[in-house]
């Protein structure tokens, strides 16, 4: 669409369309009101220099009729752009309910893994199918990085200690730059990749082609037997302990008298400090597995329990 | 007027020679000098970080400097031009100076405490230096957690007690400032006869007063998670990273203003003088000043839009982001509307004074895009944010500096300053800031983030046409300090009042006496009255001036 603009970055995905559509209109809106300002400076600037024989009055202006005039208008268009860039903020904040897919990005210093949930795995390099409503998870191992796709228009900061998501669906196939935009040490600059869009039908090939054996899903519950979580959680366990199956996306209810969404968020909290968000009616048995599991391996037990739910898998 | 006898009187500058004379002295004056020589010297250290910054990126492959040192240079500029120029610069020089003379007082409520002031900062700049010395620090001005306790490798501590240290400096100034602005004031000078500089003042040593406390404490828990490991900010020990961009914001947000708002004092003074009439709404400007300080406390927020905030919290920080624009737009309106119905003269501080006019119009109306939600997920952390900021700070505050330095000059030195290079000068300064400045708003749109030692290719020729624009405005604000140091020497003597200005700082001799005035004046008149048809004035001790 701006192809023809040197200085305008390519629109690939919905977002971006949103967000130049909004940049646009105040960017014509700045444009408007500097050709004012500067206007009324040049022109009184002109007139009223001091060697001009225009004759000047005493002043003795009533100035609070102007100043109510432009305080007013100043609000009413603020108040117009506020609305505008909230709108779209708040329908870029939350994802669709359906979504197509699933991604989950770990950050660490100085290099993006990205893991798709059939367990195909890339690093500085994220493939993503055309038109598809796509939900990231995000997740650092060590300090905050900041995911920035520009021709999405669309940055999310990847905090350690929690997982954040944003969502995208891409419009547009080619190759894009992947940025780090939050400052993580030496190497910040070199944390780039690419995003590539592919059509549908090219993205299922490509993931066959990548040969991996073994999901997200089948890996978590791998960790899951492991790390004993089965023993509990597990179907015919006599350990009085919620279960999962349809726990992801439900509203859980705790013992504090609090009721939160099953989201990434709260799975992470549970499997780390499980005494923060104990369910109402279970006793608080739940052993926290902090520092023992990598970033990772969160993801991949939250893919296995995600999994369990009819939720967004594809 | 008893400015002739005045002038057979020693000055602030003749009365002594000796070097304790100085370094001991308790005079405002010789203070706001002895700051202008710090300042000045910090000015030059971050600026030649900046020249190396901007150097090293006209090659995308970025080869001249390596990362570790690149990374190190701009958080040196950052820290050594937030808190060691811009947050002293116009309080500490031009303020330390004029406060008492503008409300025709004798000196500081506290002298001592304003001396001690200037020791504390140096204290602190040769912590600043050392850690420069010993290999800097590399975690950018902002420290964020928990790249800053645990894993960057540079000397935080030392950069953190530097910053620690110089907040006091900056809060026993602003302590002395409220002070002096409430109990020393000549008889008449009622708040709304307050020249708007004093204002302007003020109200930043009320947000000084209020804000540097948080800093303050921000970097003493970063220090105590980084040499105990308690965990205050790092989730691995059960802190919250968020937690620290809340306190640093809630400090540096403010900071801003604090940045800001003397410069607009500046800016008032010299407008209305250069125009020959009154400022437009002075009450309006008064009433901006003190809402602009007290919403900008509530607008931290702003700096974390994609850093995982609730969507309340974002939605409320954004709305009130737009209102705090508000008394800036009526500021900027004022100024503008001043020029009407006036008899204006293009001399070298009216040149500066209507640069920040411009650049801070530019620079605010790209932080409403920056405050808008939706446009914000995109620029943030981006050059457009570098490109925003700089036109509030640099083509708004160090312009509005240079327009008080020249204006008041006279006043300080006693010589004119050659007004040709003035007028230059501030030209040179305009065009180089633009065309630093206003590629990187295109080269933050097209998705350069911040912080990047290398970046691809294809931004190359933005980037080069800002360093081009960097050589024009390191000679820009070289030029001044050239010509200003030679007028000490050779410059022509100037007058008590050479701009035929209202404020009781020109009913005195320049440079004014030990203790500014000969007897306490008598205000009668508000200030600002200049009559355009003439050009005549009443000062603001009662006198008619044809």
């Amino acid at each position: 669409m701006h192809e023809w603009v040197p200085f305008w970055p390519r629109n690939a995905a919905l977002s971006a369309s949103i967000i130049d559509t909004i940049n646009i209109g105040e960017f014509a809106l700045i444009a408007l009101i500097l050709v004012f300002v500067f206007g009324m400076m040049i022109t009184f600037g002109v007139r009223y220099r001091h060697g001009s024989a225009r004759p000047r009055t005493a002043v003795a202006e009533r100035s609070w009729r102007f100043e109510i005039g432009w305080t007013s208008a100043t609000i009413a268009a603020f108040f117009v752009l506020f609305v505008l860039g909230a709108n779209a903020y708040l329908f870029l904040y939350e994802a669709p309910r359906h979504q197509d897919l699933e991604l989950y990005v770990v950050g660490k210093q100085w290099m993006w893994k990205i893991e798709h949930p059939g367990g195909q795995r890339e690093i500085d390099a994220m493939h993503v199918p055309l038109g598809s409503t796509v939900r990231v998870v995000l997740a650092s191992e060590d300090v905050i990085h900041s995911l920035f796709i520009p021709a999405f228009r669309l940055k999310h900061d990847v905090v350690p200690g929690q997982f954040e998501t944003f969502w995208f669906r891409a419009t547009r196939t080619g190759s894009y730059q992947l940025e780090c935009s939050e400052f993580c040490g030496t190497q910040h600059a070199h944390m780039r990749g690419t995003v590539t869009v592919m059509r549908p039908a090219a993205y299922a090939r490509w993931l066959t082609d990548q040969g991996v054996a073994e999901s997200l899903a089948q890996r978590g519950f791998a960790l899951f037997r492991k790390y004993g979580c089965s023993g509990c959680h597990g179907t015919g366990s006599d350990v009085h302990a919620p279960s999962l199956a349809g726990l992801y996306g439900s509203i859980a209810h705790l013992a504090d008298g609090r009721a939160v969404r099953a989201d990434e968020r709260y799975i992470r909290d549970c499997i780390l400090i499980p005494q923060t968000q104990r369910v109402a009616g279970y006793p608080p048995v739940m052993p926290s597995f902090q520092g023992q599991l990598s970033e990772e391996d969160l993801i991949n037990l939250l893919a296995y329990i995600q999994s369990l739910s009819e939720g967004p898998r594809p | 007027m008893s400015t002739a006898a005045a002038d057979l009187l020693q000055t602030y500058l003749g009365e002594e020679h000796t070097i304790s004379s100085w370094l001991l002295t308790h005079d405002h004056k010789r203070i706001a000098l002895m700051f202008f020589g710090s300042v000045t010297l910090f000015f030059f250290v971050g600026g030649s970080a900046a020249t190396l910054i901007r150097l090293h990126l006209v090659n995308p492959a970025g080869t001249l400097l390596q990362p570790e040192m690149y990374n190190r240079l701009f958080t040196m500029h950052g820290i050594v031009m937030v808190w060691f120029f811009l947050i002293p610069s116009i309080p500490a020089t031009l303020g330390n100076f004029l406060i008492p003379m503008m409300i025709g007082a004798r000196d500081l409520a506290f002298p001592r405490l304003n001396l001690f002031s200037w020791y504390l900062f140096n204290v602190s700049g040769l912590v600043a230096l050392y850690f420069l010395f010993v290999g800097g620090v590399d975690t950018g001005w902002t420290f964020y957690t928990p790249y800053s306790t645990l894993f960057a490798n540079g000397h935080v501590i030392a950069a953190a007690v530097a910053v620690f240290i110089n907040g006091f400096s900056t809060i026993a100034t602003a302590l002395n400032f409220v002070v002096t602005t409430h109990k020393l004031r000549a008889p008449g000078m009622t708040w709304f006869r307050l020249p708007l500089f004093v204002w302007a003042i003020y109200v930043t040593s009320i947000i000084m007063l209020l804000a540097t406390p948080v800093l303050a404490m921000t970097l003493a828990l970063v220090a105590i998670e980084r040499l105990m490991g308690i965990g205050i900010f790092d989730p691995s020990l059960g802190g919250d990273p968020l937690l620290f961009q809340h306190m640093f914001w809630f400090y540096s947000h403010p900071a801003v203003y604090i940045m800001v708002l003397p410069a607009m004092g500046v800016v008032s003074e010299v407008i209305t003088c250069f125009a020959r009439r009154p400022v437009f709404g002075y009450k309006g400007m008064c009433f901006a000043l003190v809402s602009i300080a007290v919403i900008g406390f509530f607008v931290w927020g702003h700096h974390m839009f994609t850093a995982g905030i609730s969507l309340l919290s974002a939605v409320v920080f954004s709305m009130l982001t737009f209102i705090v624009a508000v008394p800036s737009a009526i500021k900027v309106f004022n100024w503008t509307v001043t020029l009407h119905n006036a008899r204006i003269h293009f001399d070298a501080p009216m040149l500066y004074a209507l640069g920040f006019v411009g650049l801070f119009t530019i620079g605010g109306l790209t932080g409403l895009v920056l405050g808008t939600l939706a446009s914000d997920i995109h620029l943030q952390d981006t050059y457009f944010v570098v490109a925003h900021f700089h036109f509030i700070m640099v083509g708004g505050t160090v312009s509005a500096y240079f327009a008080g330095l020249h204006y008041w000059w006279s006043k300080i030195t006693g010589k004119h300053y050659p007004e040709t290079w003035g007028r230059f000068a501030a030209i040179l300064m305009f065009v180089g800031f633009i065309v630093t400045f206003a590629p990187q708003f295109i080269l933050g749109y097209l998705g350069m983030p911040r912080r990047y030692y290398t970046y691809p290719a294809d931004l190359q020729t933005w980037n080069v046409l800002s360093s081009a624009g960097a050589s024009i405005l390191a000679v820009g604000y070289l030029l001044p300090l050239c010509y200003l140091g030679w007028s000490l020497f050779y410059g022509r003597k100037a007058g008590p009042n050479p701009w035929r200005a209202t404020g009781l700082e020109w009913q005195t001799s320049s440079p004014p006496i030990g203790h500014n005035f000969l007897r306490t004046p008598q205000v009668t008149e508000p200030p600002y009255q200049y009559d355009p048809r003439d050009g005549s004035y009443i000062s603001q001790d009662g006198i008619r001036h044809a």
